[in-house]
């Protein structure tokens, strides 16, 4: 990944928090402006895992990566610590690859 | 910053989230602060080694961390490289997640007071941790105390943590075989999970995911990502959504503003302050 690109991101989410520190607040306040600004994280974070954990070379597919997220939530839903979680899903994963590439 | 109603459950701190009538000592406060600079940690080292298995230098992954400062933002950078994605759709996608900071910005300026020189090490401090620990104290002199020193730690921590996890993970020859790429989707889901107590997050999340797995091999890599986004926009035709479109604005801040309560009064998970973590 290039510098550019990094430091556009940076500068844009630096001026995102300087940017809300001064804006008139009335802006804002659009109830539909509010609802949407809270759901974007869900539907990104959502998109995120769904493209790692089911495609690969954005074909659709289903592989060891799976029983990882599978065990992920497992360990979430038992309130795990966020460490555990992680090493969980990433042991389990590598777990089955091991053993597929063993078998 | 990753987010989290995680963080502050996991270092307990009941006191943060009594609302305006609590009264904590600095001493209490710097305690709580370091907690959840501990407990960001754990992102922190998560984030470090998967920036540099994702293609990033140790360099690049340092200057995020100290420039970018966003801790769901740039793991959602790395994500989407690691997913294939271009630099443009990676960035892409941590500046939308970090749209969320322009929210709570709007929610601190009064708690603040903050003048001239103060505001731009103000703005870079700010995160999900230090506006969830600075809104609802009884008086500004604790609000300030409270969002310096939890915004101080907590970078303090995250830049550590990051740099002991890129460290490692520049050790790992093939980063698939440690499992890898699994442990970033764990990650996001812990991320997003505090925020499916609700209904219109969980509609969301679902379609979000069936969206990005259907586009995917149609669009380009990175895409599907920032496509999905865009179904952040269903919530507005949820009854509840168009009530409140119909009624008054709601109250000042926003509803991203990190508050104890949602406005029909009900807790989140852990009732902490902070609505996330993903965010």
């Amino acid at each position: 990944m290039s510098w550019t690109w990094i430091a556009a991101a940076a500068a844009a989410c630096f001026a995102l928090k300087l940017l809300g520190l001064l804006v008139p607040q009335r802006t804002l306040e659009h109830p539909a402006v509010s609802l949407t600004a809270e759901a974007v994280p869900v539907a990104l974070l959502a998109a995120l895992i769904a493209v790692q954990t089911f495609t690969a070379e954005q074909q659709i597919a289903l592989d060891a990566r799976v029983a990882g997220i599978a065990v992920a939530a497992l360990c979430i839903w038992r309130k795990a610590p966020f460490l555990v979680t992680v090493v969980a899903a990433a042991a389990v994963t590598a777990l089955l690859r091991w053993a597929g590439a063993a078998g | 910053m990753s987010e989290s109603a995680e963080t502050a459950e996991s270092v307990g701190t009941p006191e943060t989230t009594r609302g305006p009538a609590t009264r904590l000592g600095r001493p209490a406060l710097l305690r709580d602060a370091l907690g959840i600079g501990l407990a960001v940690g754990a992102y922190g080292l998560s984030y470090g080694a998967l920036a540099v298995s994702s293609g990033l230098t140790v360099a690049q992954t340092q200057f995020l961390s100290l420039l970018l400062y966003g801790g769901s933002s740039q793991l959602a950078l790395v994500g989407a490289l690691a997913a294939g994605s271009t630099g443009v759709t990676a960035s892409a996608t941590a500046v939308l997640l970090g749209a969320r900071n322009l929210f709570y910005g709007v929610g601190l300026r009064p708690v603040l007071g903050l003048r001239g020189r103060q505001l731009l090490p103000a703005a870079h401090l700010l995160s999900d941790e230090s506006a969830a620990m600075a809104i609802g104290r009884p008086d500004r002199a604790t609000a300030r105390y409270a969002y310096w020193a939890t915004g101080g730690v907590v970078f303090l921590c995250w830049n550590l943590a990051t740099l002991a996890g890129a460290l490692a993970g520049s050790l790992m020859a093939d980063p698939k075989a440690f499992g890898l790429d699994a442990a970033s989707s764990a990650a996001f889901l812990a991320l997003v999970a505090p925020r499916l107590g609700e209904r219109a997050n969980r509609m969301v999340f679902v379609l979000a995911c069936g969206v990005a797995v259907g586009v995917s091999p149609l669009v380009g890599a990175g895409l599907p990502v920032v496509l999905a986004g865009l179904t952040a926009l269903s919530v507005l035709l949820t009854p509840r959504a168009r009530a409140a479109l119909r009624t008054a604005p709601p109250a000042p801040g926003g509803a991203a503003a990190a508050r104890p309560e949602d406005p029909d009064g009900t807790r989140h998970d852990g009732g902490t302050a902070e609505k996330d973590g993903a965010a």
